[in-house]
């Protein structure tokens, strides 16, 4: 028997911070034979990124390998020398980053950065760099790989650069490949089509790859064995099918129950959580017009139609799931709605009252402001950096309720924060002093503070661990039921539209591809590409992992 | 961490920290404040008249009577300095607090609208960077009149493009934030999340611009008096002092340029050191 690849024995890595020695991996070990796929998986601030970095000999300055080793071919890479390694990178092992755009060199051509990767680690002339390339190019099936290689990263989408990132990470035939989050911010179809393409081109090299990913779905579809990572620990290692079948760690259960699935329901994502108790609402007096009645809304940017003839409707105390990928226009709609851009034609009609013709810039006159509210889709952003938990809440209560200062607004304050689960002690601290989940929290606070009608949520867990979004699906889920809330919920993400809403519209280049119930659109899609939308979500059934595997 | 869970620290505690961290800031801070103590008490800390003349004690070196000695006049240089400290302050601040009000509305307005006003509000800048701006200084005192009010003008005019491009690009930036269309969707009109919430999030980066434009404003205003135009003698301005001592310095007589030109360096390195450390103070993110 040889010796694996890639062997990690009880790694330590420190960083040193303001607030002295953090110790970012607790002694962590793996081992990864060639043409094997390793998917670490967890949450943020687990080091499973670190690990990479590690085993990269890539953190920077405030981190160092504080113990164990790293054996890369029989080599410990914790004691090669600089020299040693930089040849070893990009040669024997490489990497994939998770912003494609990121980490491409924005003034370079794309054929420029593909032949530097070859020029530094093979004595080749220009010309065959250039021919190797192109079949590169050609290997990561890039359309017109001859037109692309004088293209800029700017002209190229994001798929496309990931695939020219590939293509490099690919170009030296390394015997290793790390692909930290190679799929985030790309979308469901381009995802798959990146990971399949990159199963395979791995497979017929025989190469070695580690899957870091927070998605379970992913891990479970492409990677032959899973690591769970938490808090700078594995907690749980082994073969994908055993590891789901029967999880032994809790927080690896914890982690399979938060992920949506197919099936699941909001229920199922937090365990121990008690099931929401069905809410009876008498039915709408008839005659009752809809909350909301979106009319033929038109976008035009620069010519083309950003949303094009777009109608729905969404009556009191419902939910409608605005789904699409990049481009589809769900966000340039979900902005016209909320009245912060003007639309190109078409109505909105409020409660039977047309708000579509208020101008934008006039809107924040209109009463109707306070009734439509809005949580931004990244809670960091979406937070004046200046402003406390507490003011950021405050904010529309002042603005649109003309309160003042006081124990009337105070109260007011602390209520929208309970019912966003938001402990009162944290009300006075700013943005970068709260997690994610926290700022999450603070945002859906100070949009159900003013006690709005119809709330629009744009993609309000994408930038949210899988466990924190459960918490956060819930908690929606369940202001929409106690206060009559209707909300009307942006995402690209299907299964958790459909445990979040009724009704669901499926849009592609801003038309409307499908609409209907959404049991009905899920389980008997009428589109083709509602169809392709479907295939593409990774899925894994705990359970059944193995029967959805690419055995790569 | 513990701070942070006992909630923020009041502003002195904050600017404490700051300061207690970082040696520079706090030798530069020491340095401003001393010349802010100074120029609002000169004329009670001044030992002399400083426009008094003393022909008979005229170009004396410095001595226990004389700190810092006396001018061709025979007025006492270290009292001319001190009240000095106050104009040279005063034109400073208000040609620096005047470039970077306007400045930053006007660059603010213009990263936020874009379009039409920003193009040609940024043509406008354009031509004004294109002149060498002390000349440009130079020519505006020559055409409005040597007087104060209109130094500090000129001096806020050459100072307003670094301001409104600033302003603009840093509002440009953030002027897609999740935070801006949330003001908005809070009910807030544009001109309001302009003033009140970007421009404020881009002062702690114009607050370094500040600090080392005061600086420069000083020598400016000091360069414009040096060569003429600005205050006139017998008014103490360092640009004067070290302009009218140059003559003797051919003689061994150092102290006329000297110690006012000690007093401009020291006071243009404080402000210049300043602006780091009051980025820190000002942004509410180094507050854990």
């Amino acid at each position: 028997m040889t010796a694996p690849l890639l062997q990690v024995e009880d790694l330590k890595v420190d960083f040193s911070t303001r607030n002295g020695i953090v110790r970012a991996l607790h002694g962590i070990g793996f081992t990864l034979n060639a043409g094997e796929t390793l998917g670490i998986v967890g949450e943020s601030g687990s080091g499973k990124s670190v690990t990479s970095l590690a085993v990269m000999r890539l953190l920077d300055r405030a981190g160092r390998i504080a113990g164990g080793r790293v054996l890369f071919q029989g080599r410990d890479i914790t004691r090669a020398a600089p020299g040693d390694l930089r040849s070893l990178r990009g040669a024997a092992m490489s990497m994939i980053f998770q912003n494609p755009r990121a980490a491409l060199n924005p003034i370079r051509t794309v054929a420029q950065q593909i032949m530097d990767v070859l020029q530094a680690h093979r004595r080749i002339s220009a010309a065959e760099a250039r021919r190797q390339a192109l079949d590169l190019l050609k290997a990561v099936r890039i359309r017109d790989p001859e037109r692309r290689m004088s293209a800029y990263p700017n002209e190229l989408s994001g798929g496309m650069c990931q695939r020219v990132m590939i293509a490099m990470a690919i170009a030296c035939e390394p015997a290793l490949l790390i692909a930290d989050e190679p799929t985030t911010g790309l979308d469901v179809t381009t995802q798959k089509v990146v990971m399949d393409l990159l199963a395979g081109l791995t497979a017929d090299r025989d190469m070695a790859v580690i899957l870091i990913t927070h998605d379970l779905g992913l891990a479970a579809r492409y990677c032959g064995a899973i690591a769970v990572m938490e808090q700078g620990r594995i907690v749980e290692q082994g073969p994908t099918e055993t590891l789901f079948r029967a999880a032994q760690h809790p927080y690896t259960r914890r982690l399979i129950a938060a992920s949506p699935t197919r099936r699941s329901t909001l229920a199922d994502l937090a365990q121990g959580a008690p099931p929401p108790e069905p809410v009876v609402r008498p039915p709408p007096p008839p005659g009752t017009g809809p909350l909301l009645d979106v009319q033929n809304l038109v976008k035009l940017y620069s010519g083309t139609r950003a949303v094009d003839d777009v109608s729905f409707t969404i009556a009191a105390g419902g939910s409608l799931g605005l789904v699409g990928e990049s481009g589809s226009g769900k966000t340039t709609l979900s902005r016209m709605i909320c009245r912060l851009i003007d639309a190109d034609g078409g109505d909105v009609v409020f409660q039977g009252e047309s708000i579509g013709h208020i101008p934008a810039r006039d809107f924040h006159k209109a009463p109707q402001r306070r009734d439509v509210q809005i949580v931004f889709q990244d809670p960091t952003d979406s937070l004046n950096p200046r402003f406390t938990a507490f003011d950021s809440i405050a904010h529309p209560l002042r603005r649109l309720e003309g309160m003042r200062d006081g124990a009337a607004l105070t109260a007011r304050v602390t209520e929208a924060a309970a019912r966003a689960g938001l402990e009162p002690a944290l009300l006075g601290r700013f943005p970068h002093q709260l997690s994610g989940g926290q700022k999450a929290r603070v945002g859906i606070a100070r949009a159900v503070a003013p006690r709005p009608k119809l709330l629009l949520l744009d993609e309000p867990t994408a930038a949210l661990d899988v466990s924190i979004q459960a918490v956060i699906l819930q908690l929606l889920d369940r202001l929409r039921r106690e206060d009559d809330l209707a909300l009307l919920f942006v995402s690209h993400d299907l299964n958790v539209v459909r445990m979040m809403c009724e009704q669901m519209v499926v849009l592609q280049a801003g038309k409307v591809v499908e609409a209907g119930p959404s049991e009905r659109v899920f389980e008997a899609p009428g589109a083709a590409y509602t169809r392709a939308l479907l295939e593409a979500i990774p899925h894994f059934e705990p359970g059944a992992a193995a029967s959805e595997r690419v055995h790569a | 961490m513990s701070a942070t869970l006992a909630g923020n620290r009041s502003t002195a505690q904050h600017i404490l920290f700051v300061l207690r961290g970082n040696l520079v800031t706090t030798i530069a801070a020491a340095l401003v404040t001393l010349l802010v103590i100074v120029a609002i008490l000169a004329p009670w800390l001044a030992p002399y008249d400083p426009i008094a003349s003393d022909v008979p004690a005229a170009l004396q070196p410095p001595s226990a009577l004389h700190w810092a000695g006396t001018d061709q006049l025979g007025r006492d240089i270290l009292s001319r300095i001190l009240l000095a400290a106050r104009l040279d302050l005063f034109i400073a601040v208000s040609a620096v607090g005047l470039s970077f009000v306007v400045g930053a509305v006007v660059g603010g307005f213009c990263g936020y609208r874009g379009g039409r006003l920003d193009r040609w509000v940024g043509r406008i800048v354009d031509v004004l960077m294109a002149f060498p701006l002390f000349v440009l200084a130079m020519a505006l005192v020559a055409a409005l009149g040597n007087r104060m009010e209109n130094i500090i003008i000129a001096t806020a005019v050459i100072n307003l493009p670094f301001y409104t491009r600033f302003a603009r690009a840093e509002v440009n930036v953030r002027r897609n934030s999740g935070w801006v269309e949330a003001a908005r969707a809070c009910g807030e009109s544009h001109m309001m999340v302009v003033l009140r919430f970007l421009l404020p999030n881009v002062l702690p980066a114009m607050a370094v611009q500040i600090s080392l434009n005061l600086g420069w404003a000083i020598l400016n205003a000091a360069g414009l008096s040096f060569i003429g135009l600005g205050v006139q003698a017998p008014t103490p301005e360092w640009g004067i002092m070290v302009a009218e001592g140059a003559r003797f310095i051919t003689t061994g007589k150092w102290w006329l340029v000297a110690f006012p030109g000690l007093a401009l360096m020291l006071t243009v390195l404080g402000f210049n050191l300043l602006g780091d450390g009051l980025r820190d103070i000002l942004d509410p993110r180094m507050r854990t």
